[in-house]
């Protein structure tokens, strides 16, 4: 272990006047996002998606040429104040991409904040990333899991339900979700008549869905991602809850999902800030270049990582590159308009995505987009002070 | 709650419970009976689904299909599958302590979840249930209930029952409680301990990789769902008390009532209710419910 040390410091002292000798350095990107359990799929697009953008632009951003550290963070929040200081301490860079899960991305904000890196995350919705947590050097390229809650509770007030009862794991990204839907549903003048909840991740649904049958209420309005909303839309549908009460969810609930949900899925409507089918020019842009360089379609997770890159290219233009510059550098990302795939979206004043959330139907193995859910929206940022 | 909703609450315990001991009961066997901490019971719970996932279109395509004979197929290498590992790895551990199983169990999980990752990819995946298992009942007006959970319970039942009359009423079920009890004297009265854990061992996977594939419809199939189902068997296990079948089996039906019944009245507290009950039940019965010998 002491020889590698060793031989790494003597090579970074080597290496330094090398370094400088050149005319621009090259800028240190650290992305830090899984590579393995659940949310590997998630951490690839979301890459893929950041990689495309500095490649169509030559491996450059603001004339500086682009280099990766990447650590896999598992997912693990224990492990995460540790593989975030490796990516600043051992690989010294200059920004940082992370992550998926909310809290892993709550312990890269903490040290964000303590170093003031930059820090933009690509995914995870938890409020407090820029609600309490908030600060100058930390921005989201994503959503706020309030968002699409929020977009959901005014869609289904307008159609008219009375009464609702919601379903999902009792942890920050569901309290939040329901928290937006229950905001803008009840302003709509609609009541939730009931608040069911799961310790997560526990899948066993049916005790929960005997209590939907006997509540009886207009509509479910749910927050499930990944197996646990594979699991859920097909139970719903076992039960015969999904012709008798019809099911709304956060975007999550169908996205990466159809496959496994088969015609159990069919015709549910969700909202989420993109879908498969904007039909923009930008989108298909995007789509036709993703698709090229990977051979898959993308998600919203690949369109979130390339967000990232091109809000950091709006920081670094401004800087010309000079990331010394942290203010100037802070304020550019701030005040930029981000021509995003999902469509062009500005920064709220905590670093959140103000942007249209879209309402979308499953037909096939689709979200095809229905409508506008809520234009222009933007998360509170409760307790941000900056 | 009216009576409806109730009797409809209840017969969702029992089949939650049904299913908790299909999927304990293997670990019943290599855990209870034979004394290692396995770990990798959940990799093995896992490894079922994905075959039931895996399995199924090549059965179609080859062997004119069929839901029971994919099940044959899935137990056939889930035996060998036992039998091999037992022989190269289990086999090192019974004189072993505790914290040697765990390590070399742990490890286990980590292979089994990347071969997953490997072979078949990180995304969730549906798999069906037989057409002529895919119909749904009525419960009175108030909801429907598949014909298919209907299903499971009754293999559970089937399940138990086997391994109640093997392990009470046969020559190989005396020589394996006699095994668990005292190994040297079982082994110098004729026994040949090796092979018999051997065999119960590979009972063990097989009833796991059985209750993977059997859950599969319901459960869906996704990465990371060994460890889940993992927590929840050994707690069946050491409620019931190590080593008894019967201890397991009322042990999965206390858990399938707790669980349910929790979620409805007490949801805020649903999460820790099966381990506050481990946890009394532990205080009064150190030893579980039904401990032998």
């Amino acid at each position: 272990m002491n020889v590698i040390r060793t031989v790494l410091i003597a090579a970074a002292v080597l290496g330094a006047p090398l370094a400088t000798a050149q005319t621009a350095p090259k800028l240190k990107v650290g992305l830090m996002l899984p590579a393995s359990g659940t949310y590997a799929a998630l951490g690839t697009a979301i890459e893929n998606g950041f990689k495309l953008y500095v490649a169509e632009h030559g491996g450059k951003l603001a004339g500086r040429e682009i280099e990766f550290a990447q650590v896999d963070d598992e997912s693990d929040p224990a492990k995460a104040t540790d593989n975030v200081n490796k990516l600043i301490k051992r690989d010294s860079v200059d920004v940082l991409v992370g992550s998926v899960h909310s809290g892993v991305a709550m312990a890269m904000a903490k040290v964000a904040r303590d170093t003031g890196t930059p820090l933009i995350v690509p995914n995870a919705g938890a409020a407090a990333v820029t609600g309490s947590m908030c600060a100058p050097n930390i921005f989201r390229s994503s959503f706020s899991n309030w968002q699409p809650g929020y977009a959901m509770g005014e869609v289904m007030a307008l159609k008219g339900y009375k009464s609702v009862v919601t379903i999902t794991w009792k942890y920050a990204a569901g309290d939040e979700s329901v928290g937006g839907f229950k905001d803008a549903f009840e302003k709509g003048g609609g009541k939730v008549i009931k608040e069911l909840s799961l310790a997560f991740p526990d899948v066993e649904f049916q005790a929960l869905l005997t209590e939907i049958a006997a509540a009886k209420p207009d509509a479910v309005y749910t927050f499930f991602a990944g197996g646990g909303a594979v699991k859920f839309v097909k139970d719903y549908a076992a039960a015969g809850l999904k012709k008798s009460t019809p099911l709304y969810g956060a975007g999550f609930l169908t996205d990466g999902t159809l496959e496994a949900q088969g015609a159990d899925a069919e015709g549910l409507l969700t909202t989420l800030h993109y879908a498969d089918d904007l039909g923009t020019p930008r989108d298909n842009a995007f789509r036709l270049a993703y698709a090229k360089a990977y051979q898959i379609q993308p998600d919203v997770y690949a369109v979130q990582g390339y967000d990232a890159a091109q809000m950091l290219a709006a920081g670094l233009t401004a800087v010309k590159g000079d990331l010394s510059k942290k203010a100037e550098f802070n304020a550019a990302i701030e005040k930029a308009k981000i021509d995003s795939p999902r469509g062009a979206f500005t920064l709220s004043r905590s670093h959140n995505p103000v942007q249209d959330i879209y309402l979308r139907k499953v037909v096939g193995k689709q979200n095809k987009l229905v409508g506008l859910a809520s234009r222009a929206l933007a998360d509170p940022g409760l307790g941000c002070r900056m | 709650m009216d009576l409806g909703t109730f009797l409809i609450q209840c017969l969702n315990a029992l089949q939650y419970g049904l299913l908790l001991f299909l999927v304990a009961s293997g670990l019943t066997l290599i855990f209870g009976i034979m004394g290692v901490i396995n770990l990798a019971h959940g990799s093995f719970y896992m490894i079922g689904a994905y075959m039931a996932y895996a399995l199924a279109p090549w059965v179609t395509t080859t062997l004119g299909g069929g839901f029971f004979t994919t099940l044959l197929l899935g137990l056939v290498l889930a035996v060998l599958l036992g039998y091999v590992l037992e022989w190269l790895f289990f086999s090192y551990l019974y004189e072993r302590e505790h914290l040697q199983q765990v390590l070399m169990t742990y490890g286990l999980i980590l292979v089994f979840e990347e071969l997953r990752s490997i072979l078949v990819g990180d995304d969730v995946h549906g798999v069906s249930a037989p057409d002529w298992l895919s119909g749904t009942i009525a419960l009175g007006s108030l909801m429907t209930y598949p014909v298919y959970r209907l299903f499971i319970s009754a293999v559970c039942l089937l399940v138990a029952l086997a391994m109640y009359l093997v392990l009470s009423r046969t020559r190989l079920g005396m020589a394996v409680r006699a095994g668990s009890v005292n190994r040297e004297m079982a082994q110098s009265l004729g026994v040949n301990i090796g092979v018999l854990y051997r065999v119960v061992f590979a009972a063990g996977v097989a009833l796991a990789v059985l209750a993977g594939m059997i859950a599969a419809p319901v459960s869906s199939v996704y990465p990371g769902m060994g460890g889940q189902v993992l927590i929840i068997c050994f707690v069946v296990v050491v409620i019931g008390g190590i080593g008894s079948v019967r201890g397991a089996f009322v042990a999965a039906l206390l858990v399938g009532f707790v669980d349910t019944f929790g979620k409805v009245f007490f949801q805020e507290a649903a999460g820790v209710l099966v381990y506050l009950m481990m946890a009394a039940i532990l205080l009064w019965k150190p030893e579980g419910l039904f401990r032998q010998g």
